[in-house]
């Protein structure tokens, strides 16, 4: 097994690892360190104290609230969400693109879904505006709750780190 | 006492145990159920006694399966074979469990072992019997093959009388006698147009083809040459595989092998598990994936009024990733199979899905049966990926099959991004299509058909810390590989106008998918040609991840009367290159203007005639993208429009990028102007967007009036009939009264096979496999 050091992480975070390194990575079995490191590194980018419990997207995280130790789902903008077992996407903004005149600020003609198919739901950040997803479904279709992560078992059984603090 | 001889009763005690193949089978299925270990192997005992000599049969074994399809794959002719390997050898155990694979359409471990274990459980043992030197040749969509166009071979491989294993090698041919040419035709809407199908049938004894069926298969398919080395190519495979599993048994001994058959199926189990331990998250994984099936329109000739109609495929999937690494993929909700050729067997599922996983999950040498042991599927009777009829056409299961994955790969990168193995993320598959494909009398003179395999090269999908691949893989060949211009000019009577990187097709996102590639086809030299397209056009099957955009859809281009024989002579301006922007009609500016164009959506037709100098625009997708557009560095950006990979107004539309051209039509972004503009752009996403609990009061007014297409209604009314689970949670979410329901019966299309279905099962003397919940 290949290992690696914070600052490898932290370029692999920021997108500026060199190749061999992140060639290496793809190759080489998993480092079971990796987990911590990349917490810490995203951890030092954050501008509140809130505690990293599990990244779910470039902008958004599972956190422990500095507070009162609940966990939510906050934008890095500091935009608190909802807790964390709840579907963030219910308490962003949406924009739907449901005609083709909104498809044509995406692709060139002919190139976007017909939206008597299908639509694109953009999910943005209320506060900073950051697009954080975008389904593709057909008219109709719920909005889909994408991950719901046993992090208990993760944190204690998987990689061995003490489970943080949670408050009811 | 006269007692009657195995011969009498049928018995051929192929095993020299006493018991029939199907009861052998039986208990190794039982001791797995009970222990939770491949065959009750808690303990592998030739791996812990002599680790070293477990390695180097697994090397030699393997090595050897790789050898022989790199060599036997030089006999063929055929181009899909020859140019973009779509072959691949397999050596199962006795009971049709896949105990190694070679490179190649590793698709193929699970359903040659389907066929083995038809004929197991059929008794083919006792007729047509099982004997050293025979050769099995399948294609059965109903039994576990993907599509009819995937010829397997099978050769029982004896010991001293024993049976002890079988080979199994399989091609993807170029025709296989469907209704409409090619390999994976559109024409057809049930299995009685699919083509050739032949059922586990004995094609061969004392290792010779059978002339019956040399001469049967040969006039059944149009393109016999290409078939019958095909054919050639199986057959040296298999033999060579036969031939080093003796000289493996003779230096290793036979319990030494059959051991090893047995333990490295159980090592593959709980590779998965580790692995998935190793690399994701434990929890519940939500994803869905669609296809459009637009069957209405007039260029859709099809011999039943009931296929026409607009529907589209819905494939939800629920992963759940459980504390012992064990996952299961719950198809809960997916809409009914249909009168068209994109329905899959289940085996197709569990089988094919390892070549997806080869590429991400599983990127080792030891591809085998073990996987599926570790993974609980759900595919719902009666849905599009397990149908309940045996009726249904399966030419282009992947059109299905690799929609219904891209939603794997989602649910697979989301965990690997929240673990931070960033390196790992994938946002998806792009749709590999368009397939181009058609037939006639060609430039020789001979009839023939064509499928190209340039979709073996589409944009993949966006990664974590980098851009996907330009025309670079299809999910169904990890090998990916467009072929050679020259090679499909030998093939095809169809010249080359250009080859060009598709712009815009790559989903926009921090890391953009990679893009696909468009070649421009004019018919040139044949005596009858016809053609057709087959792709999504309405719709995409990607999503694209955590902010990043799907890739683009499909559109079509078709001329025809264009002058262009006139227009060469006379040395006027032809259409070459690429169809940069669609909307500029560019290519229409040098064809006459009396021409015939279809520049349309309708990605899916059926075969037409097409002159020499007609013109056929073959558009092979991009992938889907990766992360919020607006974080996309300005220097990729200025690249890209460099390339000619994205047109301007898109720079400026999606990525806010401040964009100027010199004089010598080089750009460049301005990064501060560009810093400026996103924090604008941001402000205005938010000032044109509502709370998403808004904005669901408005969806929910639609729903209860039926404010949707037809197509959006018939698949929700196929997913509702099959499952009140997915119809409860629907109507939950959306808080509908208790009397809302969407019915075939009220959306005025027909509903052909929605009531009244026969599945194979019910057919007299058969044993259908059944590998899946159901």
């Amino acid at each position: 097994m290949s290992t690696y050091n914070k600052e490898q992480v932290a370029h692999l975070a920021a997108g500026t690892l060199d190749w061999d390194t992140t060639f290496r990575m793809l190759q080489m079995p998993k480092d079971k360190a990796r987990f911590s490191m990349y917490v810490e590194a995203l951890q030092a980018k954050l501008t509140f104290p809130d505690r990293i419990v599990l990244p779910l997207g470039p902008h958004l995280y599972i956190v422990q609230s500095a507070k009162n130790k609940q966990w939510i789902v906050k934008c890095d903008c500091g935009h608190e969400f909802c807790g964390y077992k709840e579907n963030w996407k219910l308490f962003a903004n949406i924009y739907v693109r449901d005609t083709p005149e909104a498809m044509a600020d995406v692709y060139p003609a002919l190139m976007a879904p017909d939206t008597k198919w299908q639509v694109y739901r953009e999910y943005y950040c209320p506060s900073c505006g950051t697009m954080h997803d975008v389904e593709a479904p057909t008219p109709w279709y719920p909005v889909i709750h994408d991950f719901e992560p046993d992090i208990e078992t993760f944190y204690k059984e998987w990689v061995g780190m003490p489970l943080p603090e949670r408050a009811a | 006492m006269n007692m009657l001889s195995n011969t009498e009763t049928g018995f051929a005690d192929l095993l020299k145990n006493g018991q029939t193949l199907s009861q052998f089978r039986g208990d190794v299925i039982e001791r797995t159920n009970t222990t939770g270990y491949y065959n009750g192997l808690e303990k592998l005992e030739l791996r812990e006694r002599d680790p070293i000599g477990y390695e180097k049969l697994f090397s030699k074994l393997r090595g050897g399966l790789v050898h022989a399809r790199e060599t036997a794959k030089k006999i063929a002719a055929s181009p899909i074979v020859e140019q973009e390997g779509e072959l691949c050898f397999t050596l199962y155990n006795a009971i049709g469990d896949c105990v190694l694979t070679s490179t190649g359409i590793i698709i193929h471990v699970g359903t040659m072992g389907a066929a083995i274990k038809y004929m197991i459980e059929n008794n083919w043992e006792a007729n047509p019997g099982i004997a050293p030197g025979d050769m099995f040749t399948n294609n059965d969509c109903a039994i576990g093959n993907v599509h009819p166009c995937d010829i397997a071979t099978i050769v029982p491989i004896f010991h001293e009388g024993r049976l002890i294993g079988w080979v199994g090698g399989v091609t993807h041919v170029i025709d296989t006698g469907a209704v409409t040419p090619g390999s994976m035709s559109t024409g057809q809407t049930s299995r009685f147009g699919d083509g050739y199908m032949i059922t586990c049938r004995k094609t061969g004894v004392n290792d010779t083809p059978l002339r019956d069926w040399l001469h049967e298969s040969q006039r059944s398919v149009r393109t016999p040459k290409y078939w019958i080395l095909d054919e050639k190519t199986r057959i040296a495979g298999c033999h060579m595989i036969r031939e080093l599993v003796e000289e493996v048994i003779a230096a290793d001994g036979i319990e030494s092998y059959e051991k090893f058959c047995y333990e490295v199926i159980e090592e593959g189990r709980r590779g998965l598990m580790m692995r998935i331990k190793d690399m994701t998250i434990p929890g519940v994984y939500r994803k869905v994936a669609f296809v459009d099936v637009p069957y209405a329109h007039e260029d859709i000739g099809v011999s039943s009024k009931f296929a026409k109609l607009d529907s589209i495929m819905h494939s939800p999937c629920k992963m759940t990733i459980k504390q012992d690494g064990k996952w299961r993929l719950d198809f809960e909700g997916a809409s009914r199979w249909g009168w068209h050729t994109f329905n899959a067997h289940q085996v197709a599922f569990t089988s094919g899905m390892w070549v997806m996983m080869c590429q991400t999950l599983v990127p080792t040498q030891r591809i085998n049966d073990g996987a599926y042991f570790a993974t609980e599927f759900r595919l719902p009777k009666g849905t599009w990926c397990n149908p309940d009829d045996r009726r249904t056409g399966h030419a282009y299961a992947w059109h299905f099959l690799v929609s219904g994955w891209s939603a794997l790969w989602r649910g697979l990168s989301q965990a690997y991004f929240s673990r931070g193995y960033l390196e790992e993320v994938n946002a998806g598959n792009a749709n590999t299509s368009n397939w181009l494909q058609g037939g006639g009398i060609n430039q020789d003179g001979e009839i023939h058909a064509v499928n190209s395999f340039e979709a073996s090269s589409c944009g993949t999908g966006a990664c974590a810390v980098k851009d996907g691949l330009n025309h670079a893989a299809a999910i169904w060949n990890p090998e990916g590989d467009m072929g050679d211009i020259e090679i499909w000019e030998m093939a095809e009577p169809l010249l080359y106008l250009g080859r060009n990187v598709k712009a815009n097709s790559g989903g926009y996102g921090k890391y953009r998918g990679g893009c696909g590639f468009e070649t421009l086809r004019m018919v040139w030299n044949s005596q009858d040609w016809s053609m057709f397209f087959m792709g999504n056009g309405y719709m995409n099957s990607d999503w694209g991840l955590m902010g990043g955009y799907p890739s683009a859809t499909g559109y079509r281009f078709e001329a025809h009367n264009t002058g262009l024989e006139r227009r060469i002579a006379n040395g006027e301006a032809i259409p070459l290159g690429a169809d940069l922007d669609p909307g500029l009609h560019t290519y229409e500016q040098s064809i006459d203007a009396t021409s015939l164009v279809k520049r349309d959506k309708q990605c899916m037709t059926t075969e037409d005639c097409y002159a020499n100098h007609d013109l056929y625009l073959n558009y092979l997708r991009g992938g889907p993208g990766f992360g919020d557009p607006l974080d996309r560095d300005v220097k990729s950006i200025e690249k890209d429009l460099n390339e000619l990979f994205l047109l301007p107004e898109f720079a400026a539309k999606v990525y806010a990028a401040v964009v100027t051209q010199n004089a010598k039509g080089v750009y460049t972004v301005d990064a501060a102007k560009t810093a400026a503009r996103r924090a604008e752009f941001r402000k205005e996403r938010i000032a044109r967007s509502v709370p998403t609990r808004e904005w669901m009061k408005e969806e929910r007014a639609r729903i209860i009036s039926k404010h949707a297409s037809t197509p959006v209604q018939h698949m929700f009314a196929t997913s509702f009939a099959l499952s009140e689970v997915f119809k409860n949670e629907f109507k939950t979410f959306w808080n509908l009264p208790a009397d809302w329901d969407v019915l075939e019966t009220e959306l005025g299309v027909p509903s052909y096979g929605s009531k009244f279905r026969m599945d194979l099962s019910l057919m007299p003397d058969v044993r259908t496999i059944v590998q899946v919940e159901e």
